[in-house]
């Protein structure tokens, strides 16, 4: 640096730098007042949660099923179908994404097919629920006559389907190319390198993919409103209407039953906790995948 | 494949076969160096496009069995691109077309015919970043084996230590089979992906510039184990590094902007290359 340049940069030019300093300044307290503001709504919503929730937790919430109103009672019911469903969910939609993604990044490479199934995936993962949820209504329930688990089931499905497909086609994206040239180099068909190179090096991503799907169905409301609809009792039969805790807290959060809301704040609670614990299973899986090169 | 191949992509010169290493006057009988040799490989009017540009120009050589061939010439010269072409690489991706005739033990690999996994198990590849599968070190040499073998527990074992203790990394990991193969160092990764090429037992090995991510003393176990490997394989190499080809190539191919300048004995084209073009590389003068 000569001494010319040390010169200019002891004095600034007057008016312009000083503009700019109180500009950057102004900037920065917006962009801190805007994360303040979204983390106060943040934090109190859990406060709210955890302050309302916490008390309904106990040990016949987990046992007993939902009371009519007055009556002691649980969520053992809504517990074991959300569970079901979202298993059920994503057993199915799982693998016709995996697949989808798998065909986006691998074989589609730069094909007007591929183009186009990428977009429609994006809409159909931008998609509000109720859609889809009116979609297996007129699909499904409509024409087997009756609400049932089948179909909450299947909304659900269709909900994982684009998260999946995008997880994959992304995590097998960042997959180099030169591991499956390597593979190919030792006289591997295109399948083999797929599934036995890329899906093993793509593994936590893909996995991490999966969770973060099952972590969006599993607060899902509109479209079991529409399809599952929900059961006073105990039900096993994916034939019949299936109780579940999102849709449980729909109807006994706007109860004039003190009981009932109780009951919402802990279910509320519940599935919160389990969102929260599968993205935390989700991020640690990702964390893995980048430290291991 | 013998000289006569040759001769027809020269007609100017004579059918003069000369024993390798005899000191040769023009281009055209330094086209026929290694002559008597068996050839493993014989690349014929070889013409390469990538989506319609012309990388690769009329080029024709051979690649001699049990012999070590270096493909030297500054970036961008095609070296990489015919070395992919002896494998069929290039067909893993649209809009590469080869044209000419590229002849593995006589028969024409660039035939649309021609079952690309098959190939590719016969020529080995090792590139240039060291690629261990996502496995363990047992898995990434089995990898290639179950390919086409259906080997007993015992037999796998054998292959694997075989390979191993061909690439020079037994000692090393004999221990640790079932780590994955992501953990060794660099050098030790890249004796590995030579492991796993040879464990499938091909015939022709190719090398895209093996070396050049690793620390010297990789380098120099590399180089040895290349030098080993050379009286079972036939072997083509590319490098950047004139001095890796000096010291383990029998035969240098210099190229240039996608034509072959000068081929020929590794010892006559460092000491006494033909054209100008060569003599300015090799001396350093550009690339």
């Amino acid at each position: 640096m000569t001494m010319s340049n040390s010169a200019t940069l002891a004095t600034p030019i007057g008016g312009l730098y000083h503009r700019r300093r109180i500009a950057n300044k102004v900037a920065l307290s917006l962009a801190l007042g805007a994360a303040g503001f979204g983390l106060f709504w943040l934090v109190a919503i859990l406060w709210t949660l955890l302050y309302n929730g916490l008390s309904a937790i106990n040990l016949s919430l987990f046992t007993e099923n939902t009371p009519p109103p007055g009556g002691e009672g649980g969520l053992l019911n809504a517990i074991f179908g959300s569970v079901v469903m979202t298993a059920v969910a994503t057993a199915v939609g799982t693998p016709v994404g995996v697949m989808a993604g798998t065909y986006l990044a691998e074989f589609g490479r730069n094909t007007r097919l591929a183009e186009v199934v990428r977009f429609i995936n994006d809409v159909l993962l931008s998609a509000p629920s109720i859609m889809v949820g009116l979609f297996v209504y007129e699909v499904l329930v409509v024409r087997m006559g009756h609400f049932s688990a089948w179909a909450g089931a299947m909304a659900l499905a269709v909900l994982v389907i684009p998260v999946v497909v995008r997880t994959t086609e992304d995590m097998l994206k960042l997959v180099p190319n030169s591991l499956r040239e390597a593979a190919a180099a030792l006289g591997a068909p295109q399948w083999k390198v797929i599934t036995m190179v890329a899906y093993r090096a793509a593994r936590n991503g893909m996995i991490t993919g999966m969770l973060l799907a099952v972590a969006r169905i599993s607060g899902e409301t509109a479209p079991l409103l529409f399809t599952a609809l929900n059961n006073q009792f105990w039900s096993a039969d994916m034939n019949a209407p299936m109780a579940n805790l999102p849709v449980v807290i729909f109807q006994y959060a706007m109860s004039p039953y003190e009981d009932w809301r109780q009951l919402a704040w802990g279910g509320a609670l519940l599935i919160t906790v389990a969102i929260l614990l599968l993205n935390i299973g989700a991020r640690l899986l990702a964390g893995l995948g980048t430290t291991r090169k | 494949m013998t000289m006569t191949h040759m001769d027809a992509n020269s007609p100017a010169h004579g059918n003069h076969p000369m024993p390798p290493g005899m000191l040769a006057g023009t281009a055209a009988d330094r086209a026929i160096a290694g002559a008597g040799l068996p050839e493993k490989i014989s690349v014929r009017n070889l013409e390469f496009f990538y989506d319609g540009y012309r990388a690769l120009k009329n080029i024709s050589l051979p690649l001699y069995d049990r012999q070590v061939t270096a493909f030297i010439g500054p970036s961008g010269c095609g070296k990489s691109t015919l070395l992919r072409i002896l494998n069929r690489m290039y067909d893993l991706y649209p809009k590469q077309v080869a044209t000419g005739e590229v002849l593995l033990d006589g028969v024409n690999i660039l035939s649309p015919k021609q079952d690309l996994n098959l190939l590719r198990a016969r020529v080995g590849m090792v590139f240039q970043k060291p690629t261990p599968f996502p496995m363990s070190i047992y898995d990434n040499i089995a990898f290639g084996v179950r390919l086409y073998e259906k080997l007993s527990k015992a037999d796998m074992e054998e292959r694997i230590e075989f390979s191993l203790r061909r690439a020079a990394l037994w000692d090393e990991v004999k221990d640790k089979l079932r780590q994955n193969g992501m953990s060794l160092s660099g050098g030790q990764q890249q004796r590995l992906c030579i492991a796993r090429a040879i464990a499938v037992k091909p015939s022709v090995l190719l090398l895209d510039e093996p070396t050049s991510a690793l620390d010297p003393i990789s380098t120099a176990k590399c180089e040895e184990l290349i030098d080993e490997l050379r009286s079972d394989y036939c072997i083509a190499i590319v490098t950047h590094n004139m001095q890796q080809a000096a010291r383990i190539s029998n035969f240098t191919a210099f190229m240039y902007l996608g034509e072959l300048i000068e081929f020929g004995n590794t010892e006559e084209i460092f000491t006494n290359p033909t054209k100008e073009k060569t003599s300015e590389y090799i001396t350093g003068r550009f690339g």
